[in-house]
């Protein structure tokens, strides 16, 4: 306790004359010493009776102001239009939010004024107390717990004290475990879309189904499963599309783009060479790095760009990524056409699409 | 005062009442008058305390329209450009309160704006703390509570700002889906559990909801009352100045000045975020339209607070690898897990480091001047300046766009300052740092610049310095004196040498990297002979240092 004291008093000192050249320390003490406290400055209101009852009546002012802002905030509520616009603005958010902001501002400003104009202004001084607790204290704690450990046995009795931390311990398990159905466990679920063979890829605005013919050299067109987009003229009549969450679940891994391109243009993989279908490609829309739907496509260089994090997959190469932090290739849809000239899938993608997760294995083939 | 009849005074009516059951009197007795010190630096912790209060006020307000269900439903409300359309109640309910009920938007601009300005105002005062030196002993745990503080400021938002289930906020979930299944093993376990299944599912708006108004803010309010207990048990820390020693405090009282001033500037932040919530449009949710998971805006940028994690993300480069047939993701697990972590228990950790590199056991209650604690401040700045280039990072489509930049030369360029940039910060910091120190020991040596210039008779040309008030020296000259620890190397009388342990030389070593460089203050002595010095020139009429002539030197007083 007792360099707790001596520490900090006359820090200065106390430092220079620990200083490991002895007899230097009068030399290493500071050039001036602590010349205390300054002496109290008044203010022009403390000693101008005119300014004083100038600030006197500023402060009230901005109180008086304050309430009247106030009062017509409540007035902006009942009438102005909460349709109406005014400058631009949504003229009821901007009539209540400048009366009632300008009020609140004008209390504050009022109070700070008060304080700073009238308020007595003499520096008070409060000494600082030892942060740690004095000697007498720590001791009449240690004896009342080394009491309470005696009475208790808690130290004696160590069956009791180690089968309570058992007891304690075990309680953590059901804490975690009963959270266990917070969600499904994931199975393959990651690894597999909604696309199946035959599938038709529809536009995901139209639903309309697309024939070759229907897309020029350089054209995108963001599709889906035809399951996914109602259209009334080519839905079977016993079509079930999906809603809802199942819906949304599904378009978080389904969503593609097709894109087509000059053939020439195109170095398929050799596995890949029959995937499209005169020059027509499709990918996934999902970003390999970390999910978000790709859409920025640059059809001179057939670049797809990601506008989240800027990852660029080459289109005409297989989707192998360009430039950014993506790691994979983009995931791309074997196609084929049906009897009426439409494209469809040849199967679901042969690797999971989207981000990458511990589990989702090499470049082996998941499709059904 | 002659009357024998005064007594003190005594509760009456209510306030006895309440005296009676809840001791007020004694507890009022140690706070009333309690001091604080006056700086506009001490200010910026105020706006975070007062920002979040004004997120609860206008956040229970958003909560009494605003519906935390993903429910599909056809909006049927007044913004025609979504009239028909499906989507979740959550983002109805959102667009509702926007366009369909008073004081809606309103409400939801100020909850945004000052869940901004509290996170802000959070960094802006931790970085005060650091700068001069108030995280050190006694401090430490407040230090902390201050840092969990600002991390669960940062979750809050980001809570927060998923909830309207709008285009850009089901992309930012996206990408945090993103980053949990890069945790290796368990990552697609743990996005499964967070979003009920798979993404989106139907349960984050509702999980996110509770986490937001209950879990978190319950955290934050009580952290808030600990830091402020803590404050008032250690009372503040203060800047060195004539009179201010560690062992007092010297400001205003609690009553009446700083219940004035703190109240007042209550009412300052309330209306100020109330103003921009008028005037500023923020995350105008109705133009993105609801989430659908195969759609994204080109361009969408998070909450400012959220933008080193972007930064960080981007330039990373793309890093994967297989291992035993399972999938590590680099490229996102270190920007987006290993890397907050490890910055963040930077922080954390900061006090203990610096700590074992001083070796300083004392209570520290007076504040330190940034130049005075030269590698501290450089470190801080090295941190800021990997702060500020991964914030640029997140932006570097915006940047590449608005200055008709190439985007991945950004990011390449980025990819290298982010290593180099810290390096240079430190070192430009650290001698900016001193040299400040020797202008500052300059100056009590000799005496301020007055920009007088005079000539000798000689022919030479001399600037007239005027002498310091013994109060400015004294600021000057109020910190510490700091020692290198000593070289462990010893050598015993038959000359063998003693090398010391290895941590003893790596403590040693770190002592003279944190101290090695600090320009000594002027002792005394030193200050007696500029000034004897000085009056050299005095034959030639030029006093460098009025007044200094035969006189002790602290009693030095400026001339007029």
């Amino acid at each position: 306790m007792t360099d707790k004291h001596t520490d900090g008093t006359g820090g200065q000192v106390e430092v220079a004359g620990r200083d490991s050249q002895v007899g230097v320390a009068s030399a290493q003490a500071d050039p001036v010493p602590d010349p205390g406290l300054p002496p109290h400055d008044p203010r022009p209101t403390d000693i101008d009776e005119g300014l004083e009852k100038r600030a006197e009546r500023q402060v009230a002012g901005m109180f008086g102001l304050a309430t009247l802002l106030i009062l017509l905030s409540c007035v902006a509520y009942l009438f102005v239009d909460i349709h109406g616009t005014f400058l631009n603005f949504n003229a009821s958010n901007f009539a209540i939010g400048t009366t009632l902001g300008l009020g609140l501002l004008l209390i504050g400003m009022a109070a700070v004024q008060w304080a700073k104009k009238l308020m007595a202004d003499h520096e008070i001084i409060e000494d600082r107390h030892p942060v740690a607790s004095s000697p007498e204290d720590t001791a009449t704690v240690l004896s009342a717990v080394k009491l309470g450990a005696q009475e208790s046995g808690f130290g004696r009795r160590k069956m009791i004290r180690n089968s309570l931390f058992g007891a304690l311990g075990a309680l953590g398990l059901p804490a975690v475990l009963f959270l266990g159905d917070l969600g499904p466990l994931p199975g393959n679920l990651p690894s597999r879309t909604i696309w199946r063979r035959g599938m038709r890829v529809v536009n995901d605005v139209t639903g309309e189904p697309i024939r070759p013919a229907d897309m020029s050299i350089g054209q995108l067109v963001n599709a889906e499963p035809d399951v996914l987009v109602e259209n009334e003229e080519f839905d079977s009549p016993g079509e079930h599309n999906l809603e809802g969450t199942a819906l949304l679940n599904a378009k978080a891994k389904a969503a593609v783009i097709l894109v087509r391109m000059q053939p020439r243009d195109i170095t398929a993989y050799p596995t890949r060479t029959n995937w499209g279908i005169d020059g027509i490609l499709c990918y996934s829309k999902i970003c390999t790095h970390v999910g978000c739907p790709i859409s920025l496509w640059e059809q001179t260089t057939h670049h797809l760009l990601c506008p989240c994090h800027q990852s660029t997959f080459d289109l005409a190469n297989n989707g192998e990524v360009v430039f950014g932090p993506a790691a994979r290739s983009l995931p791309q849809l074997p196609l084929a056409l049906d009897a009426e000239g439409f494209i469809i899938a040849m199967s679901d993608f042969h690797e999971p699409v989207g981000p990458s997760f511990w589990e989702r294995g090499g470049e082996e083939d998941v499709s059904p | 005062m002659s009357q024998p009849s005064t007594s003190p005074p005594k509760f009456t009516g209510p306030a006895k009442w309440f005296d009676d059951r809840l001791g007020l009197g004694t507890l009022g007795k140690k706070q009333l008058r309690k001091v604080f010190p006056d700086h506009w630096s001490f200010m910026l912790g105020e706006i975070a305390l007062w920002s979040f209060i004004v997120i609860l006020l206008s956040g229970v307000f958003l909560s009494f329209w605003f519906k935390p269900s993903m429910a599909e439903v056809e909006y049927m409300g007044s913004y025609a450009q979504l009239r028909g359309m499906h989507m979740s109640e959550a983002y109805a309910s959102t667009l509702e309160l926007s366009f369909d009920i008073r004081g809606g938007l309103l409400m939801r601009q100020i909850h945004h704006w000052s869940a901004l300005l509290f996170i802000a105002a959070m960094f802006a005062h931790m970085m005060r703390v650091l700068f001069t030196g108030a995280h050190r002993k006694p401090r430490e745990i407040n230090y902390i509570i201050g840092a969990l503080l600002l991390v669960l400021g940062i979750l809050e938002g980001f809570a927060g700002y998923s909830l309207p289930d709008d285009l850009l906020s089901g992309t930012g979930l996206r990408i945090a889906e993103g980053l949990i299944k890069s945790i290796p093993v368990l990552g697609t376990y743990l996005s499964f559990w967070v979003f009920g299944g798979e993404f989106p599912g139907n349960d984050f708006v509702s999980r996110l909801y509770i986490v937001h108004v209950l879990l978190v803010p319950g955290l934050i309010l009580a952290l808030i009352a600990a830091h402020m207990l803590l404050l008032v048990y250690h009372k503040h820390t203060q800047y060195p100045g004539p009179g201010r020693t560690n062992q007092n405090v010297v400001g205003y009282p609690l009553l009446p000045v700083y219940m004035a001033k703190a109240g007042g500037f209550f009412f300052i932040v309330f209306g100020v975020t109330a103003l921009m919530g008028a005037m500023m449009q923020i995350n105008p949710v109705w133009k993105y339209g609801p989430y659908n998971p195969a759609e994204v805006t080109a361009g969408s940028q998070p909450d400012w607070y959220m933008g080193i994690a972007e930064g960080a993300l981007r330039i990373m480069p793309g890093w994967e690898t297989e291992l035993f047939g399972y999938t590590l993701s680099w490229n996102v697990l270190i920007p987006g897990v290993v890397l907050p972590g490890v910055l963040f228990g930077a922080v954390i950790m900061f006090p203990f480091l610096e700590n074992w590199v001083t070796g300083d056991k004392r209570d520290h209650h007076l504040l330190e001047r940034p130049r005075n604690a030269p590698t501290r401040t450089a470190i801080i700045v090295t941190l800021m300046t990997i702060y500020g280039l991964l914030w640029i990072g997140g932006g570097n489509d915006i940047i590449a766009e608005q200055f008709s930049l190439d985007l991945n030369a950004i990011t390449i360029v980025l990819r290298v300052l982010v290593f180099v940039g810290p390096v240079i910060a430190f070192i430009v910091t650290k001698r900016i740092c001193l040299a400040l120190q020797r202008a500052d020991r300059e100056k009590v040596l000799h005496g301020r610049e007055t920009g007088v210039i005079m000539r000798l008779p000689d022919g030479e040309y001399i600037e007239k310095h005027a002498p310091l008030a013994q109060g400015q020296m004294w600021r000057l000259t109020a910190h510490e004196r700091r020692e290198v620890l000593a070289d462990p190397a010893t050598e015993d009388v038959n000359g063998v040498v003693n090398p010391g342990t290895r941590k003893q030389r790596l403590r040693a070593r770190m002592s003279r990297f944190w101290f090695g460089d600090d320009v000594p203050k002027p002792t005394r002595r030193e200050l007696e002979e500029a000034h004897a010095h000085a009056d050299g020139h005095g034959e030639h009429g030029g006093h460098e240092v009025e007044g200094a002539h035969g006189e002790e030197p602290h009693e030095l007083e400026p001339r007029h």
